[in-house]
């Protein structure tokens, strides 16, 4: 019983970092319309930046500056956000599409530099010994996974109000503006460019903060953590649980989480131990189809606010309806 | 710094043109960037390989021609990968980009091919597993042709391969009426439709040339260096720069921004080492995006 709440508990935690990613999307894509095919770079912005500024002096890279771990998720909020901040300058003047294609290249380059900088990153062995929040719980998993769980339930939470808060603004209803009709938004006299570069800066520093977390929470980060796969289940879990929706972020990724951990499991009884990997591909199969789906049958997803086109009949009063009680 | 590296160079740039008129075409024609281009390749090649291996199990070993590595079975082979290749672009283009694209949001339809890209590459390693197979395990003595370069007849073979089929698709794209309709819908679909252009017949020719030369740019992979359920995926990038490099829309565009980025590839890899390869194709990309947007032979969007 007690095993069972202690994973239910670092279940849950991972979970709720994965939502906190979600959330980072949703404010680039769901509010904003931005695109990003390369999340997973700048979650592993965030996990390393937090990595070094924390960890303890080791000789054989450079750093290891022994600093608290708030300092270390400040930090990987700076340089996550700077780095989107960049990414954005480049692309938002042009096409959708080739902020797409660019986010995708952040995130092949940050997995090179991880690997190949072995200086700055440890290389293929990743960096380990970042301090643990509750690393002196260790000894009583349930205690450690409840106080961990604690801790990322109120960082969400609080990522999770700041940007409601932030969706209802004046500043989150240019960007919803911007998103719906751009022309109309930029002729009131709002800058398009300065307005998406700083949602996608914001959405760039959660994500750098779930990563910074996700090391303090596992205590070891290596290049494996931060493959496109992980671009990918974020997104899934974005679209499940519908984008522009915060609440929909948040359900979305802890139910994909639950039925990725869930098929996981499923795979590691009914195969043997030589077919996990090829059992674990079809599970990518499977959740990629589901994303295929859902995109063609309901776009919107659970939670979604995204407003269909108004067709005649029943349709179009449900959706003014439901769009008027959303404002 | 041994001049070796143009050979690598064009080899590599003749790949990634060759997955890059793809890429061009879809972006200007069905306006969207395929990112399961890549596994477009990859499903080609080893369709390749399953035919080859077929017709070695019913006609036993096939001496390989002249002085190259494979012999008739391959080039078969390699006719019904391409088709394979274009069937399945086309299959997913019926199944899944066209009704998106109906629903007139651009943005969910790349999204669509990223999450059609996974499935894709993981039901190829599903099949096949991740571990690494080759066409041939026969080692090629390279010739020396001087200034110190060398280059197998397999090579030699590929990159005359390569040149024919760039022709032929310039050729087609500007003496043939589908490839002038294929023009006139990437420069103004309004006005194309208006003029009567068969849209669907457009559409089909694009996926059919797309797929087929994709699957000719990942036999080559397979060829030359390996094959492998992620060969297609990692070409990704250097295909986006090249394409974008070039131009989007222009077909010798993306073949020269292939090229480009083959030789600068190359170059690195001589210079700062192989494991850096691949940021060589993004430092291209962001400095084309800061510096003309548009590409060499890109025309602004109207």
């Amino acid at each position: 019983m007690i095993d069972l709440v202690g994973y239910g508990a670092f279940f849950l935690t991972t979970a709720l970092i994965f939502s906190l990613v979600t959330l980072g999307l949703n404010l680039q894509w769901g509010l904003t319309g931005l695109f990003n095919v390369g999340l997973a770079g700048f979650v592993a912005i965030g996990a390393y930046t937090s990595a070094l500024l924390t960890t303890p002096d080791d000789a054989a890279r450079l750093g290891g500056f022994g600093l608290p771990i708030v300092v270390g998720c400040a930090g990987a909020m700076v340089v996550g956000g700077v780095a989107a901040a960049l990414t954005g300058m480049a692309t938002l003047r042009l096409r959708s599409d080739y902020l797409a294609i660019t986010t995708f290249g952040v995130a092949v380059v940050v997995q090179l530099v991880a690997l190949n900088a072995q200086k700055l990153t440890g290389g293929p062995f990743g960096i380990g010994f970042i301090p643990r929040p509750f690393g002196g719980l260790a000894e009583t998993p349930l205690l450690f996974n409840l106080s961990n769980l604690a801790v990322v339930s109120v960082v969400t939470l609080i990522a999770y109000l700041a940007l409601e808060h932030l969706s209802r603004s004046p500043w989150g209803r240019v960007l919803k503006a911007l998103r719906e009709d751009e022309r109309a938004a930029i002729s009131l006299g709002k800058s398009a460019r300065f307005y998406r570069v700083q949602a996608f800066a914001v959405g760039g520093a959660i994500m750098a903060l779930a990563g910074a977390l996700q090391a303090h929470f596992t205590g070891f980060i290596a290049p494996d953590n931060y493959l496109p796969i992980l671009t990918f289940q974020v997104w899934v879990m974005l679209i499940v649980g519908g984008s522009g929706s915060n609440l929909g972020a948040v359900v979305g990724s802890v139910l994909v989480w639950g039925i990725w951990a869930g098929s996981g499991t499923a795979t590691s009884v009914f195969f043997p131990p030589e077919q996990q990997a090829r059992a674990a591909s079809l599970q990518i199969v499977a959740i990629g189809v589901m994303l295929c789906v859902i995109l063609l049958i309901r776009p919107n997803g659970l939670f979604g606010d995204r407003p269909r086109r108004a067709r005649f009949g029943k349709r179009a009063k449900l959706a003014t309806a439901k769009s008027s009680s959303n404002s | 710094m041994s001049l070796q590296f143009i050979v690598d160079g064009l080899l590599t740039g003749s790949m990634i043109g060759l997955g890059a008129i793809g890429v061009t075409l879809t972006y200007s024609i069905l306006r969207f960037s395929n990112f399961a281009h890549g596994d477009f390749m990859a499903w080609g090649t080893y369709a390749t390989l399953a035919v080859v291996s077929a017709i070695g199990a019913t006609f036993g070993k096939v001496a390989p021609i002249g002085p190259l590595s494979f012999g008739w079975p391959l080039l078969v082979a390699l006719v019904v990968g391409m088709a394979f290749t274009a069937l399945l672009a086309l299959l997913l283009d019926k199944v899944l980009f066209s009704r998106l694209r109906s629903q007139g949001q651009a943005i969910i339809v790349v999204m669509a091919s990223f999450g059609a890209s996974m499935a894709l590459r993981s039901l190829l390693e599903f099949t096949f597993t991740s571990r690494p197979t080759y066409f041939s395990r026969a080692i090629q003595i390279a010739m020396p042709v001087g200034f110190g370069i060398r280059i197998t007849p397999d090579q030699i073979a590929l990159l005359a391969l390569t040149a024919v089929l760039v022709l032929g698709v310039h050729l087609l794209m500007t003496r043939t009426q589908t490839g002038r309709s294929m023009q006139a819908l990437s420069q103004n679909a309004a006005l194309a439709r208006i003029v009567g252009i068969d849209v669907a017949k457009v559409v089909r020719v694009t996926w059919i040339v797309g797929g087929a030369l994709a699957c000719v740019a990942g036999v080559m992979i397979g060829i030359l260096v390996q094959i492998r359920p992620f060969m297609g995926f990692d070409m990704l990038l250097p295909m986006f720069a090249a394409a974008i490099l070039g131009g989007i829309g222009s077909i010798p565009g993306a073949v020269l921004g292939g090229l480009i980025i083959g030789l600068a590839e190359a170059g690195a890899v001589q210079l700062i080492g192989a494991e850096w390869r691949a940021a060589v194709s993004f430092i291209i990309l962001m400095a084309v995006l800061f510096v003309r947007p548009i590409g060499l032979f890109g025309v602004r969007e109207r």
